[in-house]
C-alpha cells in the first residue's frame, strides 16, 4: 500500500481542519493562560453553574463561588465563537442525528466521570498533556480507550448513529 | 459580579480566548457528534490532529509562561502547568467518562460549542452534563455522611 493510499484510510476527510481547528482551541486557552495564569477547562463550568441553584456543599466550595462568573462568560464565548465560525464560514447549521437516549445517557455519564476525575477533553487532553502531567496521561488513555471500546460495542449492536 | 476583583480586562480576555476556543471546536468539526463517534469507531484519525494540535500550542503557552515571563499580567500568579493530585477517582472518572464519551460522542466543550452551530439535539447532551454532574455531588454529601457516621465514637 503507498504512503498515500494508507493516508486516505486513516484521514478519509484529511487533516488540514482537523489540525487548524485544534490549533484554535489550543489559543483560546493559551490567551486566557497567558493573561491570567489559569488554565480554563469546560467540564468545571458545570458543577460552578450548579452552584447558582444548589445549597449542596460541594458546589458551594470557595473557588467554585468566585470563578463562576467568568466561566458562565467562557461557556457562552464558545457557543458564540462557535456560532460565527458555522454561519460565517459554512452559512448552514448543523443538526445530529446521533439518537436521544445516547446524547442524553452519554451526557450524563459524561457529566459524572469528568467531575470525579477532575476534568475533561480539555483540562486533562489539552492543559493537562500540554504540561506533561501524569495524572492527565492516565486519565487520559484511560478516557479515551474506554471511548473506543464503548463506541465500537454500541456499534457492533447495530445502533446507528 | 464577583469576578475575584480581577475586573473588565480579565473578562474581556475570557471572551477572546472562549471565541477562540469555540471558533477551533467548530472549525475542527469536533463539534459534531458523528465526527467523534467516527473516530471513536476508528474510522477517522483526524481528531488526533485537534487536540494534538491543541496541546502543542497550549505546551508553547505553558512554556513561555513557566520560563519566560513568570508572572501572569492581570493576575500577579505565577505561572504554573496542570498537575491534579493522582488518586483512585482520577481512574474511575476517566473509566466513567469514557464509556459517556463512547457513548454519545460529546465531551464538555464540544457539547457547548455544538449548541453554536445551531444543534439544538444537542441540549440532550447538555441537560445530561448537568445531570451528571448534580448527581456525583449529591454522591459525595452521601459518601461523606456515612464516613462521618462510621468514624463516630461511641453510636
Amino acid at each position: 500500500m503507498s504512503a498515500l493510499s494508507i493516508a486516505v484510510t486513516l484521514f478519509p476527510r484529511g487533516i488540514d481542519h482537523y489540525l487548524v481547528g485544534g490549533l484554535f482551541v489550543g489559543l483560546g486557552i493559551s490567551v486566557i493562560y497567558l493573561g491570567t495564569g489559569i488554565l480554563a477547562g469546560n467540564s468545571t463550568f458545570l458543577e460552578t453553574t450548579l452552584s447558582y441553584a444548589s445549597d449542596l456543599p460541594r458546589f458551594q466550595r470557595e473557588k467554585y463561588v468566585t470563578s463562576r462568573d467568568w466561566r458562565v462568560v467562557f461557556a457562552v464565548s464558545i457557543v458564540a465563537g462557535a456560532a460565527i465560525y458555522e454561519f460565517a464560514f459554512t452559512a448552514d447549521a448543523f443538526v445530529t442525528e446521533v439518537q436521544w437516549w445516547r446524547l442524553l445517557g452519554g451526557g450524563i455519564l459524561v457529566g459524572i466521570g469528568t467531575r470525579i476525575g477532575k476534568g475533561c477533553t480539555s483540562g486533562h487532553g489539552v492543559s493537562g498533556v500540554a504540561s506533561l502531567s501524569r495524572t492527565s496521561i492516565v486519565n487520559v488513555a484511560l478516557f479515551i480507550g474506554v471511548a473506543v471500546a464503548t463506541a465500537l460495542i454500541v456499534a457492533v449492536l447495530g445502533v446507528t448513529p | 459580579m464577583s469576578d475575584d476583583g480581577r475586573g473588565l480586562l480579565f473578562m474581556a480576555l475570557v471572551v477572546a480566548g472562549g471565541l477562540l476556543h469555540g471558533f477551533g471546536l467548530a472549525y475542527s468539526r469536533m463539534a459534531r457528534p458523528e465526527i467523534v463517534l467516527d473516530f471513536l469507531q476508528l474510522e477517522d484519525f483526524g481528531l488526533l490532529f485537534v487536540m494534538g494540535g491543541a496541546a502543542l500550542v497550549t505546551g508553547l503557552a505553558i512554556q513561555l509562561g513557566t520560563r519566560i515571563i513568570k508572572t501572569a499580567p492581570l493576575t500577579g500568579t505565577r505561572y504554573t502547568g496542570r498537575e491534579k493530585g493522582f488518586d483512585r477517582n482520577v481512574i474511575i472518572g476517566g473509566v466513567v467518562f469514557g464509556a459517556g464519551w463512547g457513548l454519545s460522542g460529546v465531551c464538555p466543550g464540544a457539547g457547548y460549542a455544538s449548541l453554536g452551530i445551531g444543534n439544538y439535539r444537542i441540549l440532550w447532551a447538555v441537560a445530561g452534563l448537568f445531570i451528571g454532574a448534580y448527581a456525583q455531588g449529591l454522591w459525595r454529601v452521601h459518601r461523606n455522611s456515612e464516613a462521618r457516621e462510621r468514624s463516630a465514637p461511641g453510636d
